[in-house]
């Protein structure tokens, strides 16, 4: 029971929900729209209980949502949660944005010198 | 001017990152400020510090090193080795961040010009994913253990 908790902390963070290449599979099967969860066990060719396994990890961040309808259990992509993600390549993607603007810059300058110069062959 | 002036970053496997934008200039000129020593040290440092080396040794097996003192007064340094020189077209060289030498990257970036604009597109190939994730996430403390295909998609989910 001790080791279950160290282990319920690192699976609670989106990061570590799309570790696991069977979790993604699931994300990528959702994002085309909702889906009961014999469309995953088939898409994924798993068994049920393994299914269910890794859409509680999902669930429990937040990255999948589910709800009945009649006797089924429907499962959807809930593209929010997994945000975390994308901001953490966001920050990157800042700093050579930032770089290209200055870039920008320079490439105007060198435009400009190219054009004055006269004789642009 | 570009319409979006924003850059794109994708992780298209589990080892690389790409870059890609697109510039309102000829790609000549675009290789010429990726490479003159003088023009990279006016906006490789992103506006978040000063280059003080900017080393350019342009030839295959010749070697690169570029060095910024952050606004935070700390040093960070990069260098490689030029593996491949297409000129205007397309480079290829090594990337070393100094703080993790065993961190080796491959950097492809080509220029593709068309009407007087030139897309730029830059692949960095790392060898494991942890360094990958190291290199992206830099500045974060976790080791991370996230695969990012899905990256394109959760974006495209948030607009």
């Amino acid at each position: 029971m001790i080791a279950a908790v160290p282990r319920a902390a690192t699976t609670a963070d989106a990061f570590n929900a799309v570790a696991e290449p069977r979790r993604r599979q699931i994300l990528d099967v959702l994002a085309g729209g909702e889906r009961p969860v014999n469309d995953l066990v088939r898409a994924l060719g798993l068994a049920q209980p393994q299914v269910s396994k890794h859409l509680r990890v999902l669930r429990a961040v937040g990255a999948v949502d589910v709800r009945g309808d009649g006797r089924q259990r429907l499962y959807r992509l809930n593209g929010r949660a997994l945000k975390p993600i994308h901001d953490w390549v966001k920050d990157y993607e800042r700093t050579w944005s930032e770089r290209f603007e200055q870039l920008d810059v320079v490439l105007e300058g060198l435009k400009k010198t190219e054009g004055g110069g006269g004789g642009d062959e | 001017m570009t319409s979006s002036r924003s850059a794109t970053v994708t992780l298209p496997t589990d080892e690389q990152i790409l870059i890609t934008r697109e510039f309102d200039a000829p790609r000549h000129l675009v290789y010429e400020a990726w490479t003159t020593p003088e023009l990279v040290k006016r906006w490789w440092h992103a506006n978040r510090g000063e280059m003080t080396v900017a080393e350019i040794d342009l030839r295959v097996g010749g070697r690169w090193r570029y060095v910024m003192v952050a606004d935070g007064g700390f040093e960070v340094a990069f260098h490689g080795e030029y593996r491949e020189i297409v000129p205007n077209e397309r480079l290829v060289s090594t990337e070393v961040y100094e703080a993790m030498p065993d961190a080796q990257a491959l950097d492809t970036v080509t220029f593709a010009e068309e009407n007087g604009r030139t897309l730029a597109t830059l692949l960095v190939q790392h060898t494991s994913k942890e360094h990958r994730d190291a290199h992206v996430g830099s500045g974060m403390e976790d080791g991370l253990q996230d695969a990012l295909d899905l990256l394109e998609q959760v974006a495209v989910s948030l607009r």
